[in-house]
């Protein structure tokens, strides 16, 4: 009996995404997502969201279920942290980006994961959010992420496969680049 | 007048398909808007030297026969070479014609220039791949007062006003106009994108003859995984000079440049970088280590006597480089936008082109229109379609497939 290798999974269906790209390609039209958050105040810093619908290949789309999501501030903010700060979701943003993004590169690449790990720390100077120093900026003023992977490759393969993550991650772009926002207001 | 071929454009491309269709006994015309190799001629700067060594430099039937087999064609050089390729040919060409319209109002096709109307059976495009610089949009936001520049109008350091430059593009073009206006005592900032990291020289030979001897520049454009992405790999970080010597980013940071990010904003004179320059350095640093890997495991099965592998230092990044500037308080006075070409298609009046304005082929062959045919793209049929020496394999392939194309017209109108 001959044995052959078991083909690599991480879970990505990487020739859905390629054949997505190419169909894609053909009709850009069908390209052009929005994405949407529902954002309700509760009382003091915390809110909850949610995230159920949202826009793309020329339709309105559902999620199989509606996500809610607490935000909050921590108690040394005078607050009642019942959830994660907004700035702490912008990082799970960008690690869990990053991270479907390993998972996908490294599928196409066929190199199978066993486990992938990233620890990811934002440094922030809250003088700024509190006015207190007009020089210093609100955001973050420097990212760090650490990735722990196992796989079944060199670490030069590993690294471009994180590399090749960066390049093509929808968050690390919005982070790393400015974007024009615009607040609209109903009042009354 | 009718004629069954038409090339358009006198450079390198336009003149080998002119070459193989004398071979072939097929008559045809080569019209040029200004002289032979006019690109060069006026629309390149000063210090420029060809990316590849002279030995390499040839075309179907001339090979270089200087003294100096190592060395890089200054311009002079190309234009001299190219026009000595045109009388060697005896190539048929028209100058100081230019092509006003290419239609295809039947089967054949009708060239309208400002010296008349050629009919023929086939059409050969031959313009060139770099006629006109490709700016971002916000370039156009730009304060009044700050010069903007792109290659084809620059000569050389002096045609710039005095002060700070912020050359957007690390490329081949970004990082040799870096490295010359370093040269001539300014003050760069290099805004560092996507690029393609290149040793001139490795374990003692040109890299240009590591990817003649591997094959790799022989590698055809059906054989890669992703020929898009081939096809718009930026241009190496490469200089040719005497002492052939590198030109990374570290080589240009020695020199005294500022690496900042990928131009991302313009907010009148504030302009903002992204702070992806790490990746963009990581994923070259990477992709040079794969290529020096690929370079030393076909060493090892050949004969040839090399001197030992090693590898580069990695590119040294500033975890804290600028996300902004002031060009007013900075002192800079001149941007310049070395952010690629794009061929000019204005006078093209047949519907092949796709949403992003490039000509829609396959290696050369416009199969949405017959008899139609493009030379000289990058990655047209081959990774080296885009060099000189690259014009000829492509010049054979494509006189090849027209000669049947007009071979099946003769038939079809004599049955």
């Amino acid at each position: 009996m001959t044995t052959t290798a078991s083909p690599v999974s991480n879970g990505v269906n990487v020739q859905a995404l390629l054949d997505a790209r190419t169909a894609l390609s053909d009709a850009p039209a069908g390209a052009q997502f929005t994405w949407k958050a529902a954002t309700t105040w509760q009382n003091g810093t915390h809110s909850q969201s949610t995230v159920d619908s949202y826009f793309g290949l020329g339709e309105e789309q559902r999620h199989r279920s509606t996500f809610t999501f607490d935000a909050d501030h921590p108690e040394v903010f005078a607050a009642e942290d019942n959830g994660a700060t907004p700035v702490e979701y912008v990082l799970v943003g960008l690690a869990s980006c990053l991270t479907a993004g390993v998972a996908a590169v490294a599928q196409n690449r066929e190199i199978q994961l066993r486990s992938v790990k990233a620890t990811i720390e934002g440094d922030m100077d809250i003088l700024g959010i509190l006015g207190a120093d007009p020089d210093v900026r609100n955001g973050f003023n420097g990212i760090r992420v650490n990735y722990e992977i196992d796989a079944d490759a060199t670490p030069a393969e590993i690294e471009a496969v994180v590399a090749q993550s960066q390049k093509r991650s929808a968050v690390f772009d919005a982070i790393t680049n400015p974007t024009n926002v615009i607040v609209d207001v109903n009042a009354g | 007048m009718h004629i069954p071929v038409v090339v358009i454009g006198a450079g390198h491309a336009g003149l080998a398909v002119s070459r193989e269709l004398t071979e072939q006994s097929i008559d045809h015309v080569v019209l040029e808007r200004g002289e032979v190799a006019n690109t060069w001629r006026t629309e390149r700067w000063d210090a420029l030297r060809l990316l590849t060594p002279n030995w390499q430099t040839r075309l179907p039937g001339l090979v270089y026969d200087g003294d100096d087999p190592d060395g890089f064609m200054t311009m002079s050089e190309v234009i001299d070479f190219i026009d000595r390729y045109a009388t060697l040919i005896d190539a048929p060409v028209e100058t100081g014609t230019t092509v006003q319209s290419l239609r295809k109002p039947g089967a054949g096709y009708e060239v309208v220039t400002d010296r008349g109307t050629w009919t023929s059976d086939a059409v050969v495009i031959a313009t060139g791949a770099f006629n006109k610089p490709k700016l971002p949009a916000l370039a156009g936001d730009l304060p009044a007062e700050i010069t903007s520049i792109a290659p084809d109008k620059y000569r050389g350091p002096d045609d710039l006003s005095e002060g700070g430059v912020l050359v957007v593009g690390a490329s081949a073009t970004g990082s040799q106009i870096a490295d010359e206006l370093l040269r001539s005592g300014r003050d760069v900032t290099l805004c560092v994108g996507e690029h393609v990291r290149m040793p001139r020289v490795y374990r003692g030979k040109d890299v240009q003859w590591w990817f003649d001897r591997t094959g790799l520049a022989d590698e055809s454009y059906q054989d890669v995984d992703d020929i898009v992405r081939a096809r718009h790999v930026p241009s190496p970080q490469l200089i040719g000079t005497a002492n052939r010597r590198d030109l990374d980013l570290n080589a240009l940071v020695a020199d005294g440049a500022r690496l900042v990010g990928r131009l991302s904003a313009v907010n009148g004179s504030r302009v903002h970088f992204a702070g992806s320059l790490p990746n963009v350095c990581k994923l070259a640093d990477l992709k040079l280590g794969r290529l020096l890997d690929t370079f030393d495991e076909w060493a090892a099965t050949s004969d040839e006597t090399l001197e030992s592998p090693h590898r580069y230092r990695p590119t040294e990044v500033d975890d804290r480089a600028a996300l902004q500037l002031d060009l007013e308080t900075d002192g800079i006075k001149t941007v310049f936008w070395a952010t690629g070409f794009r061929p000019d298609y204005s006078w093209l009046d047949i519907p092949i082109l796709d949403r992003k304005g490039e000509m829609i082929h396959d290696g050369g062959v416009v199969t949405q229109s017959p008899g139609l045919y493009r030379i000289g793209l990058p990655f047209l049929r081959r990774r080296k379609s885009t060099f000189i020496h690259g014009a000829g394999d492509d010049a054979r392939d494509l006189v090849d497939h027209l000669a049947a194309h007009l071979a099946r017209r003769t038939t079809a109108r004599t049955a």
